[in-house]
C-alpha cells in the first residue's frame, strides 16, 4: 500500500556525494526563503522521450520560435505541427527561451489557438509548452499565461485523465507564480472546478489536486480570500475521505490532502467545520495506520505525511470544540500515544528535526487529560520519554514540559513517574547550560517535591543542591533555585 | 530510544481509554516564583517551528521528477489507427490515442458534430443549440446557464451570458466553447466518427432554430 509508483518519482541524481551536498546547499537556500516569506515550489512533469532525448537544451531565438509556432499553426500535416511543438516545448525548458517567447507578439495568442484545437496531438504537446512555462521563476511568465487559464478550468471537466493531470500541474505551478493569476482563477471558478474534479477516479488525478490545492492555500492571502470558499464546497469532507486508511489509501494523495489540510488549520478559518467532519478520528486512525507502518517497511518517504498529520492532530487539539462534540470527547483512543512513541522513536532514528513536532501532539495530548498521562505511565513510556533528553535543548523543554503535564495531576501521577531515571535525568538536565531547559526542569522538580516529599530527600542525598547552586546567580532562575533549596532543606 | 515490547500489542488491540488516575492538585503547585501551567499549544502557519518540516515539505516538491508517461504501462506500440467508424487518425502511442478519444469521441455532438471537452459543455450545447422545448422556454425565461463550474446563473441570450462571463468571470471574450456556430469549421484534416456522439433523435435539420 505505501509503496510509491516506480518510475512516476524519481531523483533528479548523479553521485551520492554531489547529491547530499547539492541536498544541503538547497535546504539551506529554502531555509533562507522561508524566512523571508518567499518559500514556493514548483512540480515538474516531464515526458519519458522528451527527458531521454534532452542532453543540453539549446536556446531558441525568436526566429526559430516564431517558426515553430507557425508551423505548428499553419503546416499542412498533424504529425509536422506536433513536431513543431515538440521542439518548442524542448526550448522552452531554458529559462532564456520562456522570456524570448513571452515578449513575442501573439505567440501566447497562438499557444492558446493550439490548446484548444480540435487536434488532439496539438492540445496536448501545447498543453506541455504551457506546463514548462508555468515552471518559470518570473512573475512576468506567470502572468502572460494568463489567457489560458479559464482552458485549463475547463479541460478539469474532461475524460482524458493524463491530460487532467498535466493541466492540474500547470495550474498549481502558475497558482504561486503571482496573485494576479490568482485573482483571476478565483473568479475563473477554480475552487468549484477542483471541487468536482476531486471525484475523480484516477489517483494521478488526485494526486495533481492536492497539490494545486495545496498551492492555492499557501497564497498569502488564503486565510481571507480562499479558505473560506473552499469550506463552503464538499472539498473538505472528500479530503477527509482521501484520508482514510484502508486499501485505497494512495500514499502520494495521503501526502499532498494531509499538507492541504494543516494549511487550511492553522489558518483557524473554520476548524469547528473540520471538527465535525470527524477530522479527528480520521487524522488519529492515520497516525494509527502510519505507526503500522514504520514498523514493518523502512521507505523513509513516511515523514513527508507524518509531519502534516501531526501538525493537524495538534493545532485541531486547541479548539475548544474538541472538548465535545454532541457530548463525546474526541480522539480518547490511548493506542493514539502509542502510535506516537513508535513515530518519534522512528523519527530519531530517520528524520530528527520532526522529534518537536511529535513531542508538541504529545505535550496537546497530555496538557489536559488525565487519561492520556495515565496511559502513557501504565504503557512504560516514562523512561523512552528520558532518553530523548540528550537530542537536543529543543526537544529536552518539550519532554520535560511532558512530564510537568503528567506530574501537575498531583500525587498518585508523581508517584508513578518518580521510580527508575527520572532523578539521574533532571540532575542531568540541572547541568545543562540552556536557561529554558534548566527553567522547565526546576519547574518540574517543585510539582515533584510537592506532590511526592521523597523525592526531595532523595534530591538532596544525590548531590542535588550542588547541581542547583550553578544557577543561583541567573536572574531568570535565581528566584526559584532558592525556592526549591528551601523545600528541600526545610520540607 | 528503547519502547516496551508490550507497545506495539497495545497498537494491535482495539480501542480503549484509560481509567485516570485520581487527580489532586493543591494551590501551591505552579505558585510563585513556580510558573508552570499545563496547556495546549497551537502555532500559526509562519511560526519558526514549522520551519524544519516545511522545508522537507518543499524539498520532496522541487527533488521529485514526476511523469505523465509511465515506461513500464505505457510501452510504445506499433501505429495504429483510431478504432472510431470514420476517423483516420493514427496513432504511435496508447497515451496519445486515449487522449485523442477522450478529446474527440467522448462529448460529441451526434448533429453538428462537434465535440466538446466535457460532457457537461455537451449538455449545454444540446439544450442550446438542438432543443425546440428550450427555445421555447428561452423565449419566456433566463435559460442561458453560465459555463463557469459552480455559477448557476442564467441569462435571457446567450450574449447576455458571455457579458456575466467576461466581467464576472474575467473569461475571455472569444470563449472556444461558447462560440456561435462552427465559426472556423471542423478543419480537413479530421474526420469525426459515430463512436460515443450524443443528441436528440431529431429529423429536424440542424440550424433550423436559427
Amino acid at each position: 500500500m505505501w509503496r510509491r509508483h516506480q518510475g512516476r518519482f524519481r531523483p533528479v541524481g548523479c553521485g551520492i556525494e554531489e547529491l547530499r551536498r547539492n541536498r544541503r546547499e538547497r535546504e539551506a537556500a529554502l531555509r533562507k526563503a522561508r524566512r523571508e516569506q518567499q518559500l514556493v515550489s514548483r512540480r515538474l512533469l516531464r515526458d519519458n522521450a522528451l527527458e531521454e532525448a534532452s542532453g543540453v537544451v539549446e536556446i531558441l531565438g525568436e526566429a526559430e520560435i516564431l517558426q515553430f509556432l507557425r508551423l505548428a499553426h499553419r503546416g499542412t500535416e498533424e504529425k509536422e505541427r506536433e513536431k513543431a511543438l515538440v521542439s518548442l516545448h524542448r526550448g522552452l525548458q531554458h529559462p532564456e527561451t520562456q522570456q524570448t517567447f513571452i515578449r513575442l507578439e501573439g505567440s501566447m495568442r497562438t499557444l492558446v489557438g493550439l490548446l484548444t484545437s480540435n487536434q488532439a496531438l496539438l492540445q496536448l504537446a501545447a498543453a506541455r509548452c504551457l506546463h514548462e512555462l508555468s515552471h518559470s521563476e518570473h512573475p512576468a511568465v506567470a502572468e502572460a499565461c494568463l489567457p489560458a487559464t479559464s482552458y485549463l478550468l475547463t479541460y478539469l471537466s474532461g475524460h482524458s485523465s493524463d491530460f487532467i493531470e498535466l493541466c492540474l500541474y500547470t495550474l498549481g505551478n502558475l497558482i504561486v507564480g503571482s496573485e494576479a493569476v490568482r485573482k483571476q482563477l478565483l473568479p475563473q471558478g477554480i475552487v468549484p472546478a477542483l471541487a468536482a474534479c476531486i471525484q475523480s477516479p484516477h489517483v494521478s488525478v488526485l494526486e495533481a489536486l492536492g497539490y494545486a490545492l495545496s498551492q492555492l492555500l499557501q497564497a498569502k492571502e488564503a486565510p481571507e480570500k480562499i479558505i473560506p470558499s473552499i469550506l463552503d464546497t464538499p472539498l473538505p469532507q472528500h479530503m477527509l475521505r482521501l484520508l482514510q486508511p484502508g486499501p485505497k489509501l494512495s500514499p502520494g494523495v495521503a501526502v499532498e490532502f494531509s499538507w492541504c489540510l494543516h494549511y487550511i488549520i492553522c489558518s483557524q478559518v473554520n476548524n469547528a467545520l473540520l471538527i465535525t467532519l470527524g477530522a479527528l478520528s480520521t487524522l488519529g486512525l492515520l497516525l494509527l495506520d502510519l505507526a503500522g507502518v514504520v514498523q514493518r517497511t523502512e521507505d523513509t518517504g513516511l515523514e513527508l505525511l507524518a509531519c502534516p498529520v501531526l501538525r493537524c492532530l495538534s493545532n485541531l487539539l486547541t479548539e475548544t470544540a474538541v472538548e465535545a462534540v454532541e457530548g463525546q470527547i474526541q480522539l480518547g483512543d490511548e493506542r493514539v500515544v502509542a502510535a506516537l512513541f513508535i513515530l518519534l522513536q522512528f523519527f530519531l532514528q530517520k528524520q530528527p528535526s520532526l522529534l518537536p513536532e511529535g513531542l508538541w501532539l504529545l505535550n496537546n495530548l497530555t496538557a489536559n487529560s488525565p487519561s492520556f498521562c495515565t496511559s502513557l505511565l501504565s504503557l512504560d513510556l516514562t523512561e523512552p520519554l528520558l532518553q530523548l533528553l540528550p537530542v537536543s535543548n529543543v526537544v529536552s523543554v518539550l519532554v520535560l514540559t511532558v512530564l510537568c503535564n503528567i506530574a501537575e495531576k498531583g500525587p498518585a501521577y508523581c508517584q508513578r513517574l518518580w521510580p527508575g531515571p527520572l532523578l539521574p535525568s533532571l540532575l542531568n538536565t540541572l547541568a545543562f547550560s540552556d536557561t529554558e531547559v534548566v527553567d522547565q526542569s526546576l519547574e518540574l522538580l517543585q510539582l515533584l517535591f510537592l506532590y511526592q516529599p521523597e523525592a526531595a530527600q532523595a534530591f538532596l542525598h544525590q548531590s542535588g543542591l550542588q547541581a542547583l547552586e550553578k544557577h543561583k546567580e541567573e536572574v531568570q532562575l535565581q528566584d526559584r533555585v532558592h525556592a526549591l533549596r528551601e523545600t528541600v532543606l526545610h520540607g | 530510544m528503547q519502547l516496551p515490547a508490550t507497545l506495539r500489542a497495545r497498537l494491535s488491540e482495539g480501542p480503549g481509554a484509560a481509567e485516570p488516575l485520581p487527580v489532586v492538585r493543591v494551590p501551591a503547585a505552579g505558585a510563585a516564583p513556580f510558573r508552570f501551567v499545563a496547556r495546549r499549544v497551537r502555532f500559526p502557519r509562519e511560526h519558526e517551528f514549522f520551519e524544519d518540516g516545511d522545508v522537507q515539505r518543499h524539498l520532496y516538491l522541487r527533488d521529485v521528477l514526476t511523469q505523465v508517461a509511465e515506461a513500464p504501462e505505457r510501452p510504445r506500440v506499433p501505429e495504429f489507427p483510431c478504432q472510431v467508424a470514420g476517423c483516420c487518425q493514427v496513432f504511435d502511442s496508447l497515451e496519445s490515442y486515449e487522449h485523442h478519444y477522450h478529446a474527440l469521441h467522448r462529448s460529441v455532438c451526434s448533429i453538428c458534430k462537434r465535440a466538446f471537452p466535457s460532457g457537461q459543455l455537451l449538455d449545454r450545447h444540446l439544450l442550446e443549440w438542438h432543443d425546440t422545448f428550450f427555445q421555447v422556454l428561452a423565449e419566456k425565461q433566463n435559460m442561458y446557464q453560465c459555463l463557469v463550474e459552480g455559477c448557476e446563473e442564467k441569462f435571457r441570450t446567450s450574449q447576455a451570458r458571455k457579458e456575466h462571463m467576461v466581467r464576472r468571470h474575467l473569461y475571455p471574450a472569444d470563449f472556444r466553447f461558447d462560440k456561435p456556430k462552427k465559426s472556423r469549421g471542423v478543419p480537413a484534416t479530421i474526420c469525426f466518427g459515430q463512436g460515443a456522439s450524443r443528441g436528440f433523435k431529431s429529423t429536424k435539420k440542424r440550424g433550423k432554430h436559427h
